[in-house]
């Protein structure tokens, strides 16, 4: 049970990449925190460096109040569990799980005591005896689970452990560590690239690109009212349209394609400023002709059942225009080369700073 | 195979069969050899049915040896072999073990030169560098010693470069693992990397054991102490020392001892090979 606090990080390696440019966060006890973004956006290293695995360039690593920049792995009383589950393959399961126990030197009763606990809390008492090659993608999922859990650790640290399993099971999983990190109340850091996985699992969530935290709050928070353009694009599924245009006073936004658009409850900002015009696929309506805020000519059309996205483009915008996609309901019949109504929905809309990407 | 061809398959055995049978001819006639008394051979024809006198010869040659000659009882020198093969595959498994270690899991200033410079010597066989070598053992004083038998030959680079290849296939991650589970380097080492390399150690160990029991012109260079002899130079001693003929009864008996201790390593080794290999492929 512990604080992880981050302050100031940064990583620099040997040839002068900067890896991680300045992130701080502050995780409160107990708290899921996960590190989302894309490949090569600095969450593993991050990561890495709170585990201990890579030297910290600058900044300030903080767990339980304890600064731990110059500690070994095993010293920061952190557990990890990797995204190719590192199980050791020339012992069994048990001692698998052991391993780290004896390493400090704990009672053969307490490990014991330990590894059944944890062998029970995730159904793996009838696979003690085995090897890792004689397990399922699931189960070795849940040995490596289990390894951490035996060390009552004061943080738990996740790197993409669900990533190497098929959908189904990576659905089931993501339920599993939830009410097993809920249950034990241990503090979690969780890098992943998945946005549902993200978005489901975080209590805190951690928007990274670059090198740097774009922004840092609770899921829901994030959705509502994404900081910066990368972050609306990279939280929500599909994607935020972001349409360029340009702020043209009573008229409203004057989107590249041509049509001007007002949305309502919105906050306009000053006449001839360049700005992103966010609106996501789901906060877009199928209204009458009158009412519509834009106009859209249907390119494609994806039937998923629950929902059918459209494709297209502003109608009249020959071509110039960005792309936007729309959700709407499963019964919807509409057919490429249809030209769209469409209303934002009343506070829905967001728009950015063309040139710094962040939200007015 | 799919097809169950019944000439096909009698042509494979045949064909298997001939080049058993070639392989194993002159051990048959070695063994033959050894078991007939020494009268027989002074004709020129070879028996190709075993003699009487085996006990006798085997006996001889063990515990007499051909002391007039110059060749000591051969057990001495079957134990001086062992001893020798055994120092050298000893230590070239653990002296390459731990550089294949030291270059794969540790950055240190010059890495890469100094690998290098180990594989440079897979191009300089015993053989090239003899006269440096026994220059640099006489001055140490190490002629007549096992030290001296053993310790020029144990620097491997084949080896270290086995284990680092072997090594490098390791995911780095279980060496995480190992860090964050409070392992330090030689635990990791102990606990983890040698397990994981049982089988690779198994065949290097049948490979040295065998490339040290046949070592004959280092042994021949740098022993003139008859209890220090080993079984390969005795046995050339025994075809050439002397002014008689060679006793070929005796060389033949002597031959069979040498061929055994080899022969013993890889039947022994194959288990542990075979369990190793089942294990990591299911």
């Amino acid at each position: 049970m512990a604080t992880v606090k981050l302050d100031g990080v940064r990583k620099v390696y040997a040839g002068g990449v900067e890896a991680v440019k300045g992130v701080s966060i502050d995780i409160a006890d107990g708290q899921l925190c996960v590190l989302v973004g894309p490949s090569g956006c600095g969450k593993s290293t991050l990561l890495r460096m709170i585990a201990g695995l890579e030297v910290i360039t600058d900044g300030e690593i903080s767990i339980d109040g304890r600064v731990v920049n110059r500690l070994e792995p095993a010293e920061r009383d952190i557990a990890m569990v990797f995204q190719n589950y590192a199980l050791y393959p020339h012992m069994k399961v048990y001692d698998n799980m052991a391993y780290g126990l004896r390493n400090r030197g704990q009672s053969k009763e307490e490990i014991d005591k330990r590894v059944r606990e944890a062998a029970r809390i995730l159904e793996l008492d009838e696979l003690l005896q085995r090897k890792p090659r004689e397990l399922s993608g699931g189960q070795r999922q849940r040995v490596a689970m289990g390894r951490a859990i035996v060390r009552h650790p004061k943080a738990f640290l996740f790197d993409e452990p669900l990533s190497n399993l098929d959908a189904k099971l990576r659905v089931h999983m993501r339920v599993e560590i939830k009410n097993l990190q809920r249950s034990l109340g241990v503090t979690s850091v969780y890098v992943t690239h998945d946005q549902v996985e993200a978005m489901t699992l975080a209590d805190k969530l951690v928007v990274m690109n670059g090198g740097v935290a774009e922004q840092i709050d609770t899921p829901i928070k994030i959705y509502e009212k994404p900081a910066t353009t990368f972050v609306a694009s990279f939280i929500g599924s599909p994607a935020m349209n972001l349409l360029r245009g340009a702020s043209a006073g009573p008229k409203g936004i004057a989107l590249a394609g041509g049509q001007a658009v007002k949305p309502r409850d919105f906050q306009m900002p000053e006449t001839g400023r360049e700005v992103f015009l966010g609106v996501r696929p789901e906060h877009l309506t199928l209204v009458n002709g009158g009412n519509s805020d834009l106009e859209l000519s249907v390119i494609a059309v994806e039937s998923l059942g629950a929902d059918t996205m459209a494709h297209g483009v502003l109608a009249g915008s020959n071509g110039r225009a960005d792309k936007i996609i729309v959700r709407l309901p499963g019964a919807a019949s509409i057919k490429e080369g249809d030209v769209l109504p469409l209303a934002i929905n009343p506070g829905m809309a967001h728009v950015f700073d063309a040139e710094t990407s962040k939200r007015i | 195979m799919v097809e169950n061809n019944r000439w096909g398959n009698f042509f494979a055995h045949l064909v298997l069969i001939a080049g058993v049978a070639i392989v194993l001819f002159p051990v048959y006639v070695a063994f033959i050899a050894s078991t007939h008394p020494p009268g027989t051979f002074v004709r020129g024809v070879m028996p190709l049915l075993p003699g009487t006198n085996a006990w006798d010869n085997y006996m001889t040659v063990i515990t007499e040896g051909r002391s007039r000659a110059g060749t000591p009882p051969i057990a001495g020198m079957m134990w001086n072999s062992f001893i020798m093969a055994m120092a050298i595959t000893i230590g070239k498994l653990s002296i390459s073990l731990l550089s294949a270690f030291a270059i794969v899991y540790f950055r240190f200033p010059f890495r890469m030169f100094f690998f290098w410079i180990i594989f440079l010597t897979l191009m300089l066989p015993v053989e090239v560098r003899i006269v440096p070598t026994f220059e640099v053992v006489a001055n140490l004083g190490m002629l007549n010693s096992f030290a001296g038998l053993s310790i020029p030959l144990i620097a491997s680079a084949t080896a270290t470069f086995l284990f680092r290849q072997f090594f490098m296939t390791v995911p780095e991650e279980l060496m995480e693992a190992a860090r964050v589970d409070g392992a330090g380097p030689m635990k990791f080492f102990k606990d983890i990397l040698l397990p994981l390399s049982i089988t690779n150690i198994a065949a290097l160990f049948v490979i040295m054991f065998i490339y040290g029991w046949n070592q004959y012109l280092w042994p021949l260079l740098i022993t003139t102490d008859p209890s220090y002899y080993t079984i390969v130079m005795g046995l050339q001693r025994m075809v050439t020392g002397g002014d008689s003929e060679p006793l070929w009864h005796l060389v033949m008996a002597t031959v069979v001892l040498a061929a055994m201790p080899p022969v013993l390593v890889i039947l022994f080794m194959q288990r542990l090979f075979v369990k190793g290999l089942t294990e990591t492929e299911k």
